[in-house]
């Protein structure tokens, strides 16, 4: 009778699945740790002052609504690029690069994905690691890509799994893409180290690997914008084109109007303007352009000196208030008497923390104490306040003892 | 040690043909290689109504609500939902449908936010490619009008489907609709099939099916068992009527046809840059389109995983404020009158100045655009020698017409048919 009778019901989405779940609750001290979304410490979403004075700007110059380009507004563009590849970097100066706006982090890494199926002939095959971000399997299978994976956390000492990984990475068929995330990896929070990201850079291109790297949290992780992308940059500096993905959700607060950006490392400026024209005939028939609102917000804060200034303050605000709640919990843990090695809550870094709590410990969280998370055990520590971090230790004590 | 030049090898990438870079960034294929950059006769090429200053027009209701939206200190920039902001979603379906749709009433609609009608068209396209006509069948023919928009072949082809074929639509003899080789197309479709129609201002012909007319087209679908997939980027623009505009869509429903609309809010709130656009998805039933719509949020997901919110705030705003609604189809009427005064003046100046051949299709057709008749030659001749940019397929924007250049562009008509056959 229907079309659609024999349509399956979709399984809710995991990650925002859970936001739907603490909506639904009525306990007075429940708390969201599941989407990763930056609070303040009143629990309350951030805007920037930067991103109010963007704004401001914006209001007062009466533009009008024109489409955008296909590869989307070019200040911006170009801003993102020299944000992540460094203002001194040979690749963004001699022009050997092409950046497009894309639809947050997401849309970025599903542009990419799909300019990979179509011109990345030399395999179908993305290792990602162990875990990784949920949305990343399900991008690039409907990019028309396969998923393998590499070792990469270690739930022993929750902590990096450095000679499994590289073990891994070392068997991996040459010219396989990798993909690496720059800094704050999503869902662990743990990270590589300088000198471990030096010996993967050898790894990759021992492996002749094509590299894609996510980075969705640069400046939120350290407080440190070039500390962030230190990986992404070296890579380059060692000579491997990556591509990259970027977001401005988390470091700009612009979630919901999705800014973010794709780019491609090429060998000179004329590949860039083959590989650009490339990216545009995918992109037209998926959007046709891009929304121009939270680009242009994050074009004017990159690229006017004060606004700038004040939005790496912020960033370095939002990412040590996470670094103090990380701390804080510790400190509670212990106070509740708890045995166990909580070390890893400060050892990793960026938004995310994976706690190491089982799902049957996860579950109690939710049921008794209201206290959501991902069922792996990942807490977002933005949604952690110095009012509820101590009940928070006091419920995770209470599962775990 | 690995040079550079070996990773070079992963891309063997040709320069693609999107058009010049840099000049015409989103001109079509067949766009002439130059852009419009002579002021005073410049007919912008692409979908985006200009006043009659020639200039771009923020609409009147659009600067006051987004005027609210800056000045509300409460609004964050959080993220939307999945399938988008559901005032926005309730109230664009709404537009689409009829405030008395028996469809809404019996809760058997959906919506998915999408960015502009392109997102909302891709949205639906990838849904059809997964769960049409059995599970990924992506070899169900889809029919796309003779001609029409160039981006609707490759929304298509990049959802998967291999089969995309042609319905004849444009009569170049008669310069009007071809119903019988229409007509004949469906019923030589094979079943199931997918039709994309224009629900109202055909791109590019400006050439709408009567009411009579899409009647007879919807009896052959339902015999057939055709899917249609409404393309609706000119709601309120084509007429003037939001209602008028949509009683193709709603003739369908009302006959009993599960669908899918792709609305577009750029050319009728000129919010062409914010990406606002809607996926109306017309069910049998409620549990069908739940089901439906639990399946478009994972495509959504891995697409771009929740939609824009500047543009979805601006459209809900003003859709849900009964004032401000008013004020909306005031601006609505404003473009659509301005564009129709332009039409009437251009036919009566070719009829004045005797320009060979009939000139009543150009105020038969509606919206936007115009096909002229002109042929490429001719086409070449407005180009090269006038300096009106028009596409060689002949298509005309209505919308770069001014009182100013109305005499100028007359001219040039009568001299390019006159002069060149």
């Amino acid at each position: 009778d229907s079309w659609w009778s024999h349509v399956e019901m979709g399984p809710p989405d995991p990650i925002l699945g859970v936001t739907e779940a603490f909506k639904r609750d009525t306990n007075s001290k429940k708390m969201n740790l599941g989407v990763g979304a930056y609070r303040d410490d009143n629990g309350k979403p951030f805007v920037l002052n930067c991103v109010r004075k963007a704004e401001a700007m914006i209001a007062s110059k009466k533009m009008d609504k024109e489409y955008l380009p296909i590869a989307g507004l070019a200040d911006f563009t170009r801003a993102s690029a020299e944000l992540a590849l460094g203002e001194n970097s040979e690749a963004f100066k001699s022009g050997r690069y092409v950046t497009v706006q894309g639809i947050s982090g997401t849309g970025s890494l599903r542009i990419g994905a799909n300019f990979l199926q179509r011109f990345f002939k030399s395999s179908r095959d993305v290792y990602l690691p162990k875990p990784s971000w949920g949305n990343h399997t399900p991008i690039f299978r409907d990019a028309g890509l396969q998923l393998q994976a590499y070792r990469y956390y270690d739930p022993k000492t929750c902590s990096l799994d450095f000679s499994g990984a590289m073990d891994d990475i070392s068997k991996i068929p040459e010219k396989s893409i990798i993909l690496l995330h720059a800094c704050a990896h999503n869902p662990t929070g743990v990270d590589p180290r300088q000198e471990q990201w030096k010996e993967l850079a050898a790894m990759v291109k021992k492996r002749n690997l094509l590299v894609y790297f996510d980075m969705a949290y640069q400046g939120f992780a350290s407080g440190d914008i070039n500390r962030d992308a230190w990986a992404v940059r070296h890579f380059i500096e060692q000579g491997i084109n990556v591509v990259l993905s970027q977001s401005y959700a988390k470091n700009m607060g612009l979630y919901g109007e999705r800014a973010g950006a794709f780019t491609v490392i090429c060998s000179d400026a004329e590949e860039a303007k083959r590989v650009e024209s490339q990216l545009k005939i995918l992109i037209r028939p998926m959007y046709s352009n891009p929304p121009l609102n939270g680009a242009r917000i994050a074009s004017i804060i990159l690229n006017t000196p004060d606004l700038r200034k004040e939005w790496l303050v912020e960033v370095k605000g939002m990412a040590d208030r996470i670094i103090s709640m990380r701390n804080q919990l510790v400190s509670n843990l212990k106070k509740e008497g708890s045995s166990h090695n909580w070390q890893h809550i400060t050892d990793q870094i960026g938004m995310f923390c994976f706690t190491g709590l089982k799902p049957e410990q996860v579950e109690r969280l939710i049921k008794e104490f209201s206290i959501y998370m991902t069922k792996d055990g990942r807490i977002s520590v933005a949604g952690v306040t110095s009012g509820n971090v101590g009940y928070l230790a006091h419920a995770i004590h209470q599962v775990t003892k | 040690m690995l040079s550079r030049k070996c990773t070079g090898q992963f891309f063997q990438v040709l320069p693609g043909a999107g058009g010049r870079r840099g000049l015409c960034p989103r001109a079509p294929s067949q766009a002439p290689s130059v852009c419009p950059a002579v002021e005073g006769t410049a007919l912008p090429l692409l979908a985006a109504y200009r006043t009659d200053e020639g200039q771009p027009w923020v609409l009147p209701v659009v600067k006051k609500v987004e005027q609210m939206i800056a000045n509300d200190n409460s609004l964050n920039h959080e993220y939307l939902p999945i399938l988008g902001l559901p005032e926005f979603r309730a109230n664009a379906s709404r537009i689409a449908l009829g405030d008395d749709s028996p469809a809404i009433k019996e809760n058997r609609i959906g919506s998915v936010q999408s960015l502009g009608g392109t997102g909302a068209l891709r949205i639906g396209a990838e849904f059809l490619r997964r769960w049409y006509n059995g599970n990924n069948n992506t070899a169900t023919p889809v029919y796309v009008s003779a001609p029409s928009w160039e981006n609707h072949n490759s929304v298509f082809t990049d959802a998967g489907f291999k089969d995309i074929r042609t319905y004849h639509y444009w009569d170049a003899a008669k310069r009007g609709l071809d119903l019988q080789g229409l007509l004949g197309d469906m019923e030589k479709a094979p079943e199931f099939s997918i039709f994309i129609l224009h629900a109202c201002a055909h791109n590019p012909t400006g050439t709408d099916p009567t009411p009579d007319q899409w009647k007879q087209i919807a009896a052959v679908m339902k015999r057939r068992f055709l899917f249609p997939f409404f393309d609706s980027a000119y709601q309120g623009f084509a007429s003037g009527s939001l209602d008028k505009d949509a009683w193709a869509v709603r003739y369908f429903v009302s006959e009993g046809f599960e669908l899918f609309c792709a609305q577009s809010f750029s050319k009728n709130f000129g919010l062409y840059n914010e990406r606002v656009g809607n996926l109306t998805v017309v069910g049998k039933d409620a549990d069908n389109v739940q089901r439906v719509l639990s399946q478009m949020e994972k495509i959504v997901r891995t697409t771009w995983s929740n939609p824009p919110s500047q543009g979805a705030r601006i459209v809900a705003t003003t859709l849900s404020s009964p004032q401000l609604f008013a004020e909306w189809k005031d601006n609505v009427k404003t473009m659509a009158d301005r564009v129709l005064l332009m039409r009437s003046e251009l036919r009566s100046r070719l009829e004045s100045l005797g320009t060979p051949g009939t000139w009543n299709h150009i105020t038969e057709q509606i919206g936007m655009f115009s096909f002229t008749g002109l042929n490429p030659k001719q086409v070449e001749y407005m180009i090269k020698e006038k300096h009106i940019y028009l596409m060689a397929s002949g298509r005309i924007n209505m919308c770069g017409l001014t009182t100013k250049n109305l005499d100028y562009v007359a001219k040039s008509i009568h001299e390019a048919v006159t002069k060149i056959q």
